[in-house]
């Protein structure tokens, strides 16, 4: 459903996109992770056919979107960076507006319009001037607008940022939802929106891809994967009760608030065996987990290495 | 059809829904008033014309129009709404003419408003009608093709100031060149053919020839071909604009 074959783009001696090429099938969440200036918006316009690449292609459900935008556009939804939205409208005639624009009929629009209402909470803001808005409604908003029509394919760039927790979490259920008929591409630098989200994550620097796996594979790449957890108030008997065990490799204290890690060795878990040992030590603890893996470690490590 | 009608309902709302259009209005019946009024000698020339208001509007389109067009891309590029409006399955070529539509349409409903100056003549005197009428449609088509160099002009920089700035000088040059003051110095370097062709360009000359009551389809093709170009001159631009990225 999205495809970028080889796309480069240049802004002036600045490689902004650099040989990129990913493809994004219906039914997926794919995270486009990096840093700021990775080449992530880049990306989005190209796709998005706002931006036209220096070479490479850009095929939304199969179309080009340099050769045959219409098409291409029909079958997009497109939230871009910072949610540009008309500021002087009420929410309602804003909406109503896009749904015309995108060539609804006017029952489909008003279906349309309505569930995005109620899909995002927007009901009580409805005919709120969007200037008066806060930051987190006007993105909603302008995800609304993106998504009323229902496209096969979704880029969203920065879906979630501004918003609380609630917001965040009618956000991700949206995507969700929208998820089970579409592509979606997601550009973001929030890791829990990653984990939260995407199944698949592509991490990028200085306009290259650098990695393409399902989130969990890149989660089994974190030093924490497996590592069990647990709150301590002896630190230093839970070590010596632990250190020597079969498998452990190493310990490490958070400052913040005094969690201790075990890290062990290979990808079988070990926290029974480690809550075994504690009791049989008589160290008390609490609060123990078995470590996912940090997808943060895992990006930082990556684009350290790029950089 | 449907998509294209919503963005000049959507442009029209945005001018009149907000202080724009109404600030454009006032200033607009303020100063082309006054111009007719104390420059134009409306009550001392003894006739029951508006020949000095159409003589006098150029003069106040070349004040005001640009700062009507100026906004219209170079909003959508500062804000980013361009993005969006980039988005919608509308081909370039509809965004500009829906643009332009609204433009015209806020200019018409001030060019309207100055009825109540035709209503006082006919109380005052016989006008000619028929003359008065061509005079709104040639002051209607010399807007048309204003707005439409605005128009183009505003998709050249986010820069509000510069955009009108640029618009106010290619307005004003459209305008001169039916002056002979301007055309002297043209006469002297360049043969007699090619002061006729920058005299055919001036927007003056036309709207004068259509005001005084002459229906010249040289005129009306003259304002459709300005119009034309430089709507397609926009379109053109927005698409090198965005193929520069």
């Amino acid at each position: 459903m999205i495809r970028a074959q080889a796309l480069n783009k240049k802004f002036a001696a600045i490689e902004a996109v650099r040989d990129l090429s990913f493809q994004v099938e219906k039914g997926e969440v794919v995270a486009l992770l990096g840093p700021n200036g990775a080449g992530k918006t880049s990306c989005m316009r190209m796709l998005s056919g706002f931006l036209k690449p220096d070479s490479g292609v850009a095929l939304i459900a199969g179309h080009d979107s340099t050769r045959n935008p219409l098409a291409a556009k029909r079958q997009l939804g497109y939230l871009a960076e910072h949610a540009p939205i008309y500021r002087e409208h009420t929410v309602f005639y804003y909406l109503h507006f896009v749904a015309k624009a995108r060539g609804l009929s006017k029952g489909r629009a008003e279906t349309a319009v309505d569930d995005v209402f109620r899909s995002l909470n927007l009901d009580s803001i409805a005919f709120q001037p969007i200037n008066t808005l806060s930051k987190g409604s006007m993105r909603r908003v302008a995800l609304a607008a993106a998504v009323l029509h229902r496209p096969p394919v979704l880029l969203l760039d920065e879906p979630s940022d501004g918003l609380d927790p609630i917001q965040k979490q009618l956000v991700r259920s949206l995507i969700l939802d929208l998820a089970k008929n579409s592509a979606i591409l997601m550009s973001t630098h929030q890791i829990d929106e990653v984990l939260a989200l995407c199944p698949r994550t592509i991490i990028m620097a200085k306009g290259r891809k650098l990695l393409d796996q399902a989130t969990d594979d890149l989660l089994r790449q974190s030093k924490y994967h497996n590592a069990v957890s647990f709150v301590a108030k002896e630190s230093i008997a839970a070590r010596a009760a632990l250190e020597g065990l079969s498998g452990v490799t190493g310990f490490e204290q958070n400052a913040v608030d005094g969690r201790l890690y075990v890290f062990v060795h290979g990808h079988k878990p070990q926290n029974q065996l480690i809550v075994e040992k504690l009791s049989q030590k008589n160290v008390p603890f609490s609060d123990i987990r078995l470590e996912y893996g940090r997808l943060e470690e895992v990006f930082s490590k990556a684009v350290a290495e790029a950089v | 059809m449907r998509a294209f009608l919503s963005i000049v309902m959507r442009e029209l709302q945005a001018y009149f829904f907000t202080p724009l259009a109404l600030v454009f209005i006032i200033i607009f019946l303020l100063l082309s008033n006054s111009f007719v009024f104390y420059l134009g000698d409306l009550y001392e020339i003894g006739q029951a014309s508006m020949q000095s208001y159409f003589r006098l509007l150029p003069w106040v389109c070349l004040l005001l129009i640009p700062a009507l067009s100026m906004r219209s891309w170079s909003e959508e590029y500062r804000s980013g709404t361009m993005e969006f409006l980039d988005a919608l399955p509308i081909p370039g070529w509809q965004l500009v003419l829906a643009k332009f539509i609204s433009l015209w349409c806020v200019a018409l409903s001030a060019l309207a408003m100055s009825f109540p100056l035709w209503m006082t003549l006919s109380w005052l005197g016989q006008p000619d009608h028929g003359t008065i009428i061509l005079g709104y449609l040639g002051a209607a088509m010399m807007m048309a093709a204003m707005l439409a160099v605005g128009l183009c002009i505003s998709s050249l920089s986010e820069n509000q100031l510069i955009v009108y700035i640029v618009t106010s000088l290619i307005l004003l040059l459209f305008l001169l060149a039916g002056y002979p003051l301007a055309l002297n110095p043209v006469r002297e370097v360049f043969s007699q053919s090619f002061v006729d062709l920058v005299s055919s360009l001036s927007f003056l000359t036309h709207l004068q020839s259509i005001s005084r009551g002459v229906l010249d389809l040289r005129d009306v093709l003259f304002y459709a071909l300005t119009i034309v170009f430089w709507l397609a001159a926009n379109a053109v631009l927005l698409k090198s604009r965005k193929d520069r990225g």
